[in-house]
């Protein structure tokens, strides 16, 4: 019996945490996108499909602001002709968008939404999955992500197509480095790998670009923690960008690139495989965009010290201010998403040269160097001021020897015209 | 882990494991190798080695299999065409087969202390927190804090043991992976000067 009940507690987290938060944020998104890009480019963008009410005979039809779009897109794409072309190699072509969207869904299950939750005397963590190896299970699940692109390019069996499924192999290897690289300074300061208690670590002592508060009060940070906001963001800074890169998203998306590859490895794909793409994009987007809040950005807590008082909001014995925490946390998460759309619409797109250079020449060696320094701040206070004086020699020497080999190793620019 | 989960997993890893080689397809063989390597994965989780079974995935399937892969569409392989089987390579493998039969008949003969790993309850975890507390004050550490909550801190435990009792090994195989990296960039800068 107990273990019926946890069981149905883990099925209806799964259910309620990727169908009904992650993947509805999926086509909000969409309709986000639509709006925020007719506001940049002074249009007015999708504000007309509603409920319409007209046909029932009442005067006027309810807008809503267009809100009901994401689901008439829904709706359009799933009424389109799935149309198999002939000379694709049928299992894998049919096999790629699934691999594309499962990976991004399954990653859902390490972030946390919230603190715990006391419902009929069941104390709940608002996370699927509690596990002490949060931020490594993402970047292995995602790494995933990489086969569908690639397939869907191989299998498709036409030219522009191959080539987007290459590019992204390339780019989606070399940005994973930088991932991984970039929040080792965040894991050595929280010495921890969950996520739902580094977020705890963080609404007590602030957030790791915000610490302004201690114990749950009001106060400047001291001197190493004022310090460590320097490797934390530049960590932010190559994390951030590398989330980009490795979502395919707009100054990075190359294996769609459209002047130049038609529409990139999804060329060959229509109806809803399109939309599997569509969707995997978005909800790595997503997915990424939790990632970045819940390590840098405080995740669920609302900081100033206020998070205790939230979280032992109860109304009888339901202690339900977890819901409360999970509200902040999506709000934080959309304006994020709406950074990434910013973004989007504002950046120009990257050449490919740029791109793996940008990746390999400078975010890798600034991650590695923020690693040495990140370290060298967190040990300070046990190391004798000599050595630290030698370590920070040395860290310098180190910084100026990787500038000036990238400096003589890049080749002497063409000039294209006299 | 209870033994239909491992029954499942090792199914799988199996599978895919003859599927390497039963595809003629090249790029079907990798993604067959990628369903062994997670399987295995699994199977690390299932032992509570969860950092093992995560850099598992991360390394094998993530990076490893993904290059294979590239190098494959690169190269434009075809499908393999069926040799008719001679007999040096089949006596080889059926050897091969033979030797690790003998190892396994070995091992498993052989009459261990303990055959049964102890089971990762509270009452072990708070016995073993009692070994990683620092110094002669037995200062708590968030290793011991953490084993006597009941949780089995894997990550912590494996970086506590190869940066302390494996710490030169460590530092000789970063050089190692360095050189070799200094000279692939090498080799391939001077073939391409080459050209």
């Amino acid at each position: 019996m107990d273990l019926l009940i946890t069981l149905a507690i883990i099925v209806t987290k799964i259910v309620f945490f990727t169908f009904l938060v992650v993947l509805p944020l999926v086509p909000l998104s969409v309709y986000f996108e639509r709006r925020f890009s007719a506001i940049i480019q002074d249009r007015v963008g999708p504000n007309r499909v509603g409920i319409p009410l007209t046909l029932f005979g009442f005067k006027k039809d309810f807008h809503f602001f267009g809100l009901i779009q994401p689901i008439a897109d829904g709706l359009k794409l799933f009424l389109k002709e799935d149309f198999t072309p002939d000379h694709v190699r049928k299992a894998f072509y049919w096999l790629a968008p699934a691999l594309t969207l499962v990976p991004a869904l399954i990653t859902v299950c390490v972030v946390p939404f919230g603190p715990d939750v006391t419902l009929f005397g069941r104390t709940e963590k608002l996370v699927i999955a509690d596990i002490d190896v949060g931020p490594l299970f993402v970047f292995a699940i995602s790494s995933l992500t990489v086969y569908g692109i690639t397939l869907a390019g191989w299998s498709s069996n036409s030219k522009f197509p191959f080539i987007g499924g290459v590019r992204s192999t390339a780019q989606m290897i070399s940005y994973e480095i930088c991932l991984g690289l970039s929040i080792i300074p965040v894991l050595l300061y929280f010495g921890e790998l969950n996520l739902n208690r580094i977020v705890q670590e963080q609404a007590d002592n602030g957030w790791l670009l915000l610490p302004f508060w201690t114990d749950g009060k009001l106060s400047l940070p001291d001197l190493q923690t004022a310090l460590f906001l320097i490797p934390a963001f530049i960590a932010f800074l190559i994390f951030t960008i590398s989330i980009f890169a490795e979502t395919n998203r707009m100054p990075f998306d190359l294996p769609e690139c459209e002047t130049e590859l038609v529409g990139g490895y999804h060329t060959e794909y229509s109806s809803m495989k399109f939309a599997m793409f569509f969707m995997g994009e978005y909800a790595a987007m997503v997915i990424g965009s939790a990632l970045i809040i819940t390590l840098f950005l405080g995740g669920w807590s609302v900081g100033f010290g206020l998070d205790a008082a939230i979280a032992n909001f109860s109304i009888g014995d339901f202690q339900i201010g977890g819901f409360i925490h999970m509200g902040i946390f999506l709000t934080k998460l959309l304006a994020f998403i709406l950074f990434f759309i910013l973004v989007r619409w504002t950046v120009p797109r990257f050449r490919y040269d740029q791109l793996m250079k940008l990746g390999w020449v400078i975010f890798f060696e600034a991650a590695l160097i923020n690693v040495f320094l990140a370290a060298l701040i967190i040990a300070a206070p046990t190391m004798t001021t000599a050595i630290l004086i030698i370590g920070l020699i040395l860290l310098t020497i180190v910084t100026a020897a990787v500038i000036w080999v990238a400096k003589i190793s890049e080749p002497p620019a063409k000039i294209l015209r006299v | 882990m209870p033994s239909y989960l491992f029954w499942l997993f090792s199914t799988i890893m199996l599978i895919g494991s003859v599927a390497v080689i039963a595809f003629r397809n090249p790029v079907s063989s990798a993604l067959a190798m990628v369903t062994s390597f997670v399987g295995l994965a699994a199977l690390f989780i299932g032992l509570s080695a969860f950092f093992v079974g995560v850099i598992q995935i991360l390394v094998y399937s993530g990076a490893i299999m993904v290059l294979f892969l590239f190098i494959i569409m690169l190269l434009d392989l075809k499908d393999e065409k069926r040799r008719a089987n001679s007999l040096a390579p089949l006596a080889a493998g059926l050897v091969l087969v033979a030797v690790f039969f003998i190892q396994l008949v070995g091992v498993l003969s052989h009459k261990l202390p303990n055959q049964i790993a102890p089971p990762l309850n509270k009452a072990v975890l708070t016995a073993a927190a009692e070994g990683y507390k620092k110094g002669e004050m037995k200062v708590p550490t968030k290793i011991s804090e953490s084993l006597e909550s009941g949780q089995l801190p894997d990550v912590h435990i494996i970086g506590l043991t190869l940066f302390t009792q494996y710490n030169l090994p460590l530092q000789i195989l970063g050089v190692l992976l360095l050189v070799s990296t200094v000279g692939v960039v090498t080799l391939s800068r001077k073939s391409a000067a080459n050209n």
